[in-house]
């Protein structure tokens, strides 16, 4: 065998390896996740509240909280971020003010999450008298995904074809009904698997909903905007740092990153089968 | 006699600092097709895209002189850039129909002008489709995807499209160029039929394309209008020598 060969095979080994390497940390984390959390996994465990001081029982107002909480801060963020990078693809001006938003963006996207749940607390909680709240919670993840919809949208409205905005402002449309008719239907798929993605990231978040929305434990599911709420992510660190009869809250706080797991894999897959669908039926 | 319908004076156009169109005077007249041909980079996409306001879009564009669009000053700074561009109707050179279904392609530019009611829409469509001759193929299936349609019936729907807002003149940039000989003929005997009611400009690299179909026929090289003529005298007996070589072949 010549050297090249050689050279090639051993590369390819490497690969191999590290590939192996990888997968196998995945398994061995969803295997030891499972083998932790499936003594409580049960029907009646997603649609239970806890009992006897968390040692029993569901986790059904954390479902619900982190359900109210994600739904919320989407709602306000997709609006927001899809306005914004219209207006950073469509409208932008000067040059340098647009790399100034961008470069804000940016920043924004890579600062660490508990940054935010300090910046909730000052200015939702405190300043805003929102208190620890679902509203303030809300808004705190709201921000948090904000950038990863502006680039995503900026992305998504950047691929549409310029024949396109082309064609409908040579046949007598204004800017803003291409933008409205043309730009954001071609784009929306794209958005919408952005949107989505960052789903997942927000609804598994823990330190943004630390000081602003979450609770150890409520006796109720939020009635309104201004309760606290309970959170998957929080639940689980709850009971890890602070439970008092670890044998039987360990398994509980397993068993309940099993379900955020799910949703969020579940979110994903979503994602996943929305771009399948794109690219199949994309012709141009 | 002929009615002019585009004629321009003293038109210069520069992209920064580089100087596009020289003194270009024009004539486009009613109900004729006029070819403008020329080697790539003469100029000639730019001079159609002036007669829509269609290079408006480029930054740094700069313009002089005087475009006529019947009694209208175009570039005048009261013009309405959208009222022109739904009268002066445009084919690009690649088909590019809207993601959207064959109905909604050709209602676009009737629907953004909020003119139409529901059922004089659908008369609208059914006569563009019909007069771009894509009726028959796609009558029974109105609602499904432009994207499905084949390379030659796209571009027969942008011209449908276009044909919807009724427009005064038709700008084709080398609308042939991405399609099959078949569609290439269907597209140029549809022209010979669409001159009974509109005018036509069309940019052309295929110089027997612009023999076969046109009545007058504009040279342009190096962004200067060389020569402008009925066909048959530019193709036959060319005033300029640069005429005469680029018809002959020897440059392009």
């Amino acid at each position: 065998m010549n050297r090249r060969k050689l050279q090639n095979y051993l590369g390819l080994g490497v690969l191999g390896l590290f590939l192996f390497i990888t997968f196998a940390f995945l398994i061995i984390f969803l295997v030891r996740m499972f083998y932790m959390g499936s003594s409580v996994l049960s029907l009646e465990f997603v649609t239970t509240n806890p009992r006897n001081a968390m040692t029993e029982g569901g986790i059904f107002p954390a479902v619900v909280g982190t359900f109210w909480l994600t739904t919320l801060a989407i709602l306000v963020a997709t609006p927001m971020g899809v306005l914004t990078a219209v207006y950073l693809t469509s409208y932008g001006r000067p040059m340098w003010f647009v790399r100034l938003v961008k470069i804000a963006i940016n920043t924004l996207a890579g600062t660490p999450s508990i940054i935010f749940g300090l910046f909730g607390m000052a200015i939702f909680v405190n300043l805003m008298r929102l208190n620890i709240s679902l509203i303030s919670g809300a808004l705190t993840l709201a921000i948090l995904a904000l950038p990863m919809i502006i680039n995503a949208t900026e992305e998504a409205l950047r691929g549409v074809p310029s024949d396109f905005s082309e064609a409908s402002l040579a046949l007598g449309a204004t800017k803003r009904q291409t933008i409205l008719r043309v730009m954001i239907p071609t784009a929306l798929p794209n958005i919408l698997t952005g949107t989505i993605i960052s789903i997942g990231r927000i609804a598994g978040e823990t330190a943004p909903i630390m000081f602003t929305a979450a609770t150890f434990y409520s006796r109720r599911l939020p009635e309104s905007l201004s309760d606290e709420v309970m959170a998957l992510p929080y639940h689980i660190y709850a009971l890890m740092t602070e439970g008092t009869h670890s044998a039987s809250q360990v398994p509980i706080a397993y068993g309940t990153a099993l379900i955020l797991l799910l949703m969020v894999l579940s979110i994903s897959g979503v994602a996943v089968f929305i771009r399948f669908n794109i690219r199949r039926n994309r012709k141009w | 006699m002929v009615n002019t319908r585009i004629s321009t004076s003293g038109l210069n156009l520069w992209f920064g600092k580089n100087h596009v169109l020289q003194d270009v005077n024009l004539s486009v007249h009613e109900k004729k097709v006029t070819a403008m041909i020329g080697p790539s980079g003469c100029g000639k996409s730019t001079l159609l895209r002036c007669f829509n306001r269609m290079n408006d879009l480029i930054p740094e564009t700069r313009i002089e002189g005087t475009i006529m669009l019947g009694e209208q000053d175009i570039y005048a700074p009261k013009a309405d850039v959208t009222r022109i561009r739904a009268k002066v109707g445009m084919v690009f050179q690649k088909p590019n129909p809207f993601p959207k279904s064959i109905f909604n392609n050709v209602a676009y530019g009737l629907v953004i002008q909020g003119k139409y009611s529901k059922c004089d829409l659908h008369g609208r469509v059914e006569e563009s489709l019909k007069a771009a001759w894509l009726w028959d193929e796609v009558k029974d299936r109105l609602h499904s995807s432009a994207m499905s349609l084949s390379g030659g019936q796209q571009q027969r729907l942008c011209i449908a499209r276009a044909l919807a807002n009724s427009p005064e003149v038709l700008l084709l940039d080398e609308p042939t160029s991405a399609l099959d000989p078949q569609s290439t003929a269907k597209i140029e005997e549809l022209c010979l039929e669409l001159k009974k009611s509109v005018s036509i400009l069309i940019v052309t690299h295929n110089i027997a394309q612009a023999g076969r179909i046109s009545d007058y026929t504009a040279f342009m090289y190096l962004g200067q209008m060389v020569e402008f003529g009925k066909t048959d005298q530019v193709f036959t007996v060319p005033n300029d020598k640069r005429t005469e070589e680029y018809l002959t072949g020897v440059f392009g």
